[in-house]
């Protein structure tokens, strides 16, 4: 308990001298999240919804600290290619934006802000966006220490669907470290966006980036959201997001779940508005002793609305993966259709899957199933393909490849499926490598 | 081209294959016919590679090699290939990407150049053309709600664009409508070539009216009870099995 006091002391003191140098007027919000964050703390086990996600342990293995207090080494010195051609790009290091290394040449009705900058360009919006969040332990955690962050608002009727890309660097600190970066995506009615989300960790130091979102869709909106986590081998990530949708909006989204040690990302989306469709799918592909987490909570707040979640996943090694979905039907959301699947391919005997499809459902007039599935590669298969003269580790590749590709198949933006091709690609190569010693 | 000398195997520990004997030269067509379970589909998965097929006694030799200590897609290198009674489904995988891997894997073992896409799907068209099947079969995932006509078909593709110098053929014939068995038989006959040779094995004897074969076994009880010539098969329409049965027992 003395370390839990410990601990939420310092995120106090934080929490004060960023309301001193920060937007004073986020003092009001920040204090209620600290409340609100101080009666639980880091999530324990023993909660419900954290139940096979050990943060408390994790953060209590390795001393994080605040980026004023740790060495922060120069660099980068070089980027990753974007991830797909002619994608703008906005950076950020460590959760602080960088305009050196960003470039953003957007059009009339798109705007990209950092955090920072819309503390005092625009007081009142930021104000706005950190009253709209979620009452979660990470998210109100955030709410409290964040920083820095990104900011993009679509005008009403704006169509903009070249990838925007937003790339979340992170590392290359003496000592681990910790942020929390800030994400608000908004895109007026009848506007049209495609966001690429990316983490990347550089080096091999450990950290804990604990990231929030609030993602706000007005009538008609439809957006793309891809998130690509790949997190140095050493990092705890954790990633909260609330996405609400008006009527007849649409968010397609995607979730590449590849690095960090641990990680735990966390989509509520909100259907608010008749005919508001939530289009969410994943893969996870993990290894070594990697655990990741996937929790989605799809409330159907109005009636007609559709939701499609498929999440698949790869796991090889000792690597654990936990999915926690839920489908929440509230009472007035007659004729609500949603549909959430979930299949985890194990390729090792010592892999891991916790898998928790649920549904809630209040009115009588629905339509709702979930399924969840875990299971080896197909010896059948595997036979035929080697039968035809393809080595083994190619044939498990293959198969592998075959297996995620309605989970890829259902987020259907074509710019971006060579990336993700391209990281798939990237995981299965590295477990040929394996294959070829142990097997 | 292909030496079977005594071979025995199991499944699970039960004994299947009980001293087969079977030689065949370049450019022949042998038929293996005989009553379910008399192990001749075991026989193909053991020529084959096929984990969970035990050989415990005997040799296999291909064209000077043993074919047994090869892993199934070596033995594909070296040019056996298995036309599947149930071909796999494999969702998400376009045929011409299976195909083009195939191709490409196997050219790599002998130690040839890959073909590019471009190549790869000229002769990928050509093939199609011969075999009478329409450039849709491209696009599709492997098998993916193919008819089993369709699926045998798909056989016949892979065969024709893996030019095996030995292919066996197990029940190609089971589920197809006579239409379908004759486009396939023909897929068969178009690949018949001297140095090429093929091991057809089925349960009925009209297989072997589009496919004629130079020699029928007659297989009953994990062992080749009778050999002949084409008028075995049709001897054995007549009379059926029971009397091969009631020899081996």
């Amino acid at each position: 308990m003395t370390e839990q006091n410990q601990a939420l002391e310092s995120y106090e003191a934080q929490a004060k001298a960023l309301v001193a140098k920060l937007a004073p007027a986020l003092a009001a919000p920040r204090q209620a999240a600290f409340e609100r964050f101080s009666r639980g703390g880091i999530p324990a086990t023993r909660l419900e919804s954290w139940k096979y996600t050990n943060l408390a342990r994790a953060l209590r293995s390795t001393e994080f600290r605040t980026l004023e207090e740790v060495g922060v080494l120069a660099g980068p010195d070089l980027l990753p290619a974007p991830l797909a051609e002619g994608a703008q790009r906005i950076v950020f290091v460590n959760g602080r934006f960088r305009r050196d290394l960003s470039a953003a040449d957007l059009p009339d009705g798109v705007r990209i802000d950092s955090l920072q900058d819309l503390a005092t360009s625009r007081p009142s919006e930021i104000e706005e966006i950190f009253g709209e969040g979620l009452e979660e332990p990470l998210f109100d955690l955030n709410t409290v220490l964040a920083e820095d962050g990104a900011v993009l608002s679509f005008e009403p009727g704006t169509i903009h669907d070249r990838p925007i890309e937003i790339l979340w660097l992170s590392g290359l600190t003496q000592t681990p470290a910790s942020f929390h970066p800030r994400l608000a995506i908004r895109l007026g009615a009848g506007a049209a966006g495609t966001v690429v989300e990316r983490c990347h960790g550089l080096g091999d130091q450990s950290y804990f980036a604990n990231a929030a979102g609030t993602i706000s869709l007005a009538p008609a909106a439809r957006l793309n959201h891809l998130r690509l986590n790949a997190d140095s081998a050493g990092a705890i990530q954790t990633n909260t997001i609330l996405v609400r949708l008006s009527r007849e909006a649409t968010y397609n989204g995607f979730l590449l779940n590849l690095g960090a040690a641990l990680s735990r990302q966390e989509i509520h989306a909100w259907l608010e508005g008749e005919q508001a469709e939530c289009r969410l799918n994943g893969a996870y592909l993990l290894s070594g002793a990697q655990h990741g987490d996937v929790t989605t909570r799809i409330e159907h707040r109005a009636p007609s609305t559709i939701s499609r979640e498929t999440f698949k996943g790869a796991l090889d090694d000792r690597a654990r993966a936990v999915f926690q979905g839920k489908i929440v039907v509230d009472p007035d959301a007659q004729k609500a259709d949603g549909r959430m699947l979930n299949k985890t391919l194990l390729l090792s005997d010592k892999a891991e899957i916790d898998s928790k499809p649920e549904l809630e459902i209040y009115a009588d007039d629905v339509q709702c199933a979930h399924g969840a599935t875990a299971g080896e590669i197909d010896n059948e298969a595997l036979f035929y393909l080697r039968s035809r003269g393809i080595a083994e580790p190619k044939a498990r590749a293959i198969l592998v490849e075959s297996f995620l590709a309605d989970a890829l198949d259902g987020f259907a933006v074509e710019a971006l499926r060579p990336a993700l091709d391209a990281c798939l690609a990237e995981w299965l190569a590295a477990r040929g490598t394996d294959e070829g010693t142990t097997k | 081209m292909l030496e079977i000398k005594n071979l025995h195997a199991e499944v699970e520990g039960k004994p299947i294959l009980k001293g087969i004997d079977l030689s065949i030269a370049p450019g022949e067509v042998h038929a293996i016919m005989g009553p379910n379970g008399s192990g001749k589909s075991t026989l193909s998965y053991v020529l084959a590679g096929r984990e969970g097929y035990e050989v415990t006694a005997g040799q296999v030799t291909f064209q000077g090699k043993n074919l047994l200590d090869m892993e199934p897609e070596e033995r594909a290198g070296e040019g056996v290939f298995l036309a599947l009674q149930y071909p796999v489904e494999i969702p998400g995988v376009p045929n011409t990407t299976f195909l083009k891997e195939a191709v490409n894997s196997i050219r790599k073992y002998r130690g040839e150049s890959e073909v590019d896409a471009m190549q790869f799907l000229k002769l990928m068209r050509a093939k199609l053309k011969e075999l009478g099947m329409s450039d849709e079969y491209l696009k599709r995932a492997v098998n993916v709600g193919f008819s089993g006509g369709e699926k045998k078909r798909n056989e016949m593709l892979q065969m024709a664009m893996l030019e095996p110098s030995l292919a066996v053929l197990d029940e190609t014939d089971s589920g197809l409508d006579i239409d379908a068995l004759k486009a396939v038989a023909e897929g068969v006959n178009a690949m018949c070539a001297p140095e090429r040779s093929m091991l057809v094995i089925t349960h009925y004897q009209r297989l072997l009216d589009h496919i004629v074969p130079d020699h029928v076994h007659i297989m009953v009880g994990g062992r080749i009870v009778r050999s002949g010539g084409p008028e075995l098969a049709h001897e054995l329409e007549r009379k059926g099995y029971a009397e091969f049965v009631g020899k081996a027992a």
